[in-house]
């Protein structure tokens, strides 16, 4: 995904927006995946993907009360800042990488590349600002989303890379004949 | 006209159901409920003003996760039941969900009649190339060369094209999307519901379980080139030249509604309901 895509940020409210709604839509997308692993009998993966959706969440009531405190309707003005490229923006894990026997592992190498995204939009918005509060604002997410990079980091040290035929199902779907 | 960067009246979390939605994980399926929700978020029509009609198949289990009024209908012969509920009921946005089998082969003939008819609603074909539901027997938009324990080496049988067959038979807007990129689609989708008559919108949709080759469309599918045309004979031959990747909107035609008068009820409601009681 290409920062040259992303919305643009000319004040601190687009910043707050923007961010509120990255973190917004990965919650929403980690809850998405989560309910898919449910129904699929993978109850490991229902609870790394919830346990994502709620860190996001936490972000993301977290980014509210900061906007608030600024006097941003966070809301209000996000359909203002445009839209991101492929209707996916930074921490919107691919929904079509998820797979029915996928592990931990598969999860977090789907966030971590999610929060290092979300870093690099952060810091290519900290690098251009010209507006010195928007550059603060960005360069204190940039710090958050480093944080959660290395946090991933830690996470996948305890699940080890899955054997490459980790997708053979015994019993798996087949054609009919 | 109104776009997604404009405040939606509503958020697309409200047309969505409780229903928990069954599909394969990583499943097209799931970012076209997605676009429907963001669409009919962005129109800001009342759930209840809307009504999804579907047949049989994967892609047709859309209804149930909406919160909009449904009609999970018979195989192939949703378009049918729609074209029914918009004449009588024209102040309903009626969309249409279906997918390559459905709508193809056992609804191909109705397709062909609801193009030329130009009753004002939207079908959406979910295109996977495959009849997923019933395990990978390959459907009229299947590759020649899939081979399955039911079609070994393939089919050997040229595929059907959608949109030309759309074009030709007198869809009045015709569109091509892709599931992965749900915004884009959902901005299709409110063109689509706006343009007046018969617009068709194929979604390429990939079916991770029986088409996993497809997870490649991602990085195959690219913008159209060209503005939408609404000379039928440019955009045929667009059509027929292109890729069968491009996406956007392909033609926007001007083709007047067909909406017969509708008179009063013959027949009260209570009436019919006797002719059904056990």
């Amino acid at each position: 995904m290409s920062n040259a895509n992303a919305p643009k940020i000319s004040s601190v409210t687009d910043l707050y927006a923007v961010a509120y709604g990255i973190e917004a839509a990965a919650v929403e997308r980690y809850e998405l995946l989560a309910a898919q692993m449910e129904a699929h009998n993978n109850p490991d993966l229902v609870v790394i993907f919830l346990d994502l959706a709620r860190a996001e969440g936490i972000h993301r009531d977290e980014i509210a009360r900061l906007a608030e405190e600024a006097d941003v309707d966070v809301l209000a003005h996000a359909p203002r800042v445009g839209k991101w490229p492929k209707g996916e923006s930074a921490e919107e894990v691919d929904a079509g990488a998820a797979h029915y026997l996928m592990t931990p592992w598969h999860a977090l190498e789907l966030a971590l590349g999610g929060e290092e995204r979300a870093l690099d939009f952060f810091s290519s918005v900290a690098a251009s600002a010209k507006d010195p509060k928007v550059k603060k604002l960005a360069e204190d997410f940039m710090e958050e989303e480093a944080e959660h990079v290395n946090l991933v980091h830690r996470l996948m040290r305890r699940y080890p890379a899955p054997a490459e035929a980790w997708g053979h199902d015994l019993d798996g779907p087949v054609a009919q004949d | 006209m109104e776009s997604l960067d404009t405040k939606p009246a509503r958020k697309p979390a409200e047309y969505r159901s409780d229903v928990t939605q069954i599909w394969c994980p990583g499943c097209g399926d799931y970012h076209v409920l997605m676009s429907f929700t963001r669409a009919f978020a962005a129109l800001g029509l009342p759930p209840e003003e809307i009504v999804v009609v579907s047949g049989i198949g994967c892609s047709s289990r859309i209804p149930a996760y909406t919160n909009c009024y449904g009609f999970h209908g018979v195989h192939g012969r949703s378009l049918a039941l729609a074209a029914g509920l918009k004449v009588t009921r024209p102040e309903l946005t009626v969309v249409v969900a279906s997918g390559d089998g459905d709508g193809y082969s056992i609804g191909g003939n109705h397709f062909l009649h609801a193009c030329r008819r130009n009753i004002d609603m939207t079908y959406v074909v979910m295109d996977n190339r495959v009849y997923g539901m019933t395990k990978g027997q390959p459907s009229p938009t299947t590759e020649p060369d899939f081979d399955t324990a039911l079609s070994p080496g393939g089919t050997g049988l040229r595929p059907f094209h959608p949109l030309v067959i759309a074009l030709a038979s007198g869809a009045n807007f015709v569109a091509r999307a892709f599931s992965g990129a749900p915004n884009e689609t959902a901005d299709i989708l409110v063109e689509a519901i706006r343009h007046p008559g018969f617009s068709f919108v194929e979604i390429l949709s990939p079916c991770v379980t029986f088409r996993p080759d497809e997870k490649e469309w991602k990085n195959l599918v690219h913008p159209a080139p060209v503005a939408p045309t609404s000379d039928p004979a440019k955009a045929a031959r667009r059509i027929m030249t292109d890729d069968g990747f491009n996406i956007g909107i392909l033609y926007r035609g001007d083709r007047e509604p067909y909406q017969p008068a509708i008179g009063p009820a013959r027949i009260d409601v209570s009436e019919l309901e006797k002719d059904f009681e056990l």
